[in-house]
């Protein structure tokens, strides 16, 4: 399918170039409706493996790239289940949205994150499978599930320690604080910083670049220098459940979703 | 980077909050709660955080801001981190 008009992202591909635009608001929380529609990114990157190049990935929301899992839409799902219940419902959650994420982070493609404004938590994770990252200058980048009593469970950490000193990593997980642009272009998150609002921009123009290189070199390629910690991924599942069934996280997603905590983006 | 002093930084403050949140910089004062007066929720306030990183060159981990909600009190953090 080379167009889609999603509830939460639409694609266009055109010159063998995928462009995915997320827009559901307020900030492109993560929920069933976007897993949804990742699934169905996921079909067209397979048909369309010989056709593209590229796939660059942006925000049509002016709050930011993605502000994470839909905390509020995770909470309500729990109610009026028991605990088995909420493990599997949880569970397949996971296993879905990391068998996404997987194909997005092993596409044949250069795959391009154009990010802006918040990046937080699973909308980090999602420009984590990335191959580049370009942020504007209003970018942020946090891992603040700690503060909900989790670890990131979309496959954030192992990918994290992919492209970062340990350091940072414990950095962000441990304090959950964000970080701006410019540190995370020193640290070598991101391969370029642009002008607020040059992202998108920027990104084609690599999209572009990228196109001109033999795709079967291109595949080898990320084979070679990305490989996806399968391994760590399957824990990292695991780490998730074990902590999602204990009493306390209920308790912190309550607040989230019933508003209690008045700056939820504030750690 | 000059040294400036805590009023300076606190100007400077008010100075970008006023711009960036088109309010007039005269109804800004020091002891301003800035979310009520900016009229700001927690992701503007990081936009917030971005802006004054990048014009005072510092890096300021958003943990500071607990219990900050003053104009005075955060340019005493940022004061610490500009040395």
């Amino acid at each position: 399918m080379k167009s889609f008009e999603g509830e939460t992202l639409s694609w266009d591909c055109s010159d063998g170039v995928l462009e995915v635009s997320l827009h559901r608001p307020p900030c492109n929380e993560i929920g069933r409706p976007t897993l949804g529609d990742l699934e169905r990114l996921v079909e067209a990157l397979g048909a369309l493996q010989d056709e593209i190049s590229a796939v660059v990935f942006s925000s049509a929301i002016q709050a930011g790239f993605s502000a994470g899992a839909d905390l509020g839409q995770l909470y309500r799902e729990m109610q009026g289940l028991d605990a088995p219940a909420r493990q599997a419902g949880v569970r397949e959650f996971l296993e879905r949205i990391h068998r996404a994420l997987n194909a997005i982070d092993a596409a044949g493609a250069v795959t391009i994150a154009a990010v802006h404004g918040v990046c937080f938590g699973g909308g980090f994770e999602l420009a984590l499978v990335c191959d580049l990252i370009v942020a504007d200058r209003t970018a942020r980048f946090s891992f603040p599930e700690l503060r909900l009593g989790l670890v990131p469970g979309f496959g954030g950490v192992p990918r994290l320690k992919r492209d970062l000193g340990n350091a940072l990593v414990r950095d962000l997980l441990f304090t959950g604080r964000s970080i701006n642009a410019a540190k995370a272009l020193e640290a070598g998150l991101v391969s370029q910083v642009v002008a607020e609002g040059q992202a998108l921009r920027v990104a084609r123009q690599m999209a572009q670049q990228a196109r001109k290189f033999d795709r079967e070199t291109v595949r080898a390629a990320k084979r070679f220098v990305k490989p996806i910690p399968y391994a760590e991924l399957r824990q990292e599942i695991e780490l998730f459940c074990e902590l999602f069934a204990r009493p306390a996280v209920e308790q912190s997603l309550r607040k989230f979703a019933e508003g209690a905590g008045v700056m939820p983006y504030l750690p | 980077m000059p040294v400036r002093s805590l009023d300076e930084i606190t100007a400077e403050i008010l100075d970008l909050a006023a711009q960036q949140f088109r309010v007039p910089r005269a109804e800004l004062s020091p002891e301003d709660d800035f979310f009520t007066k900016l009229g700001i929720d927690s992701l503007q306030a990081l936009d917030l955080l971005t802006r004054l990183e990048r014009h005072f060159r510092i890096e300021l981990p958003d943990y500071e801001l607990q219990g900050v909600s003053d104009f005075r009190t955060l340019a005493e953090r940022i004061q610490a981190r500009v040395g």
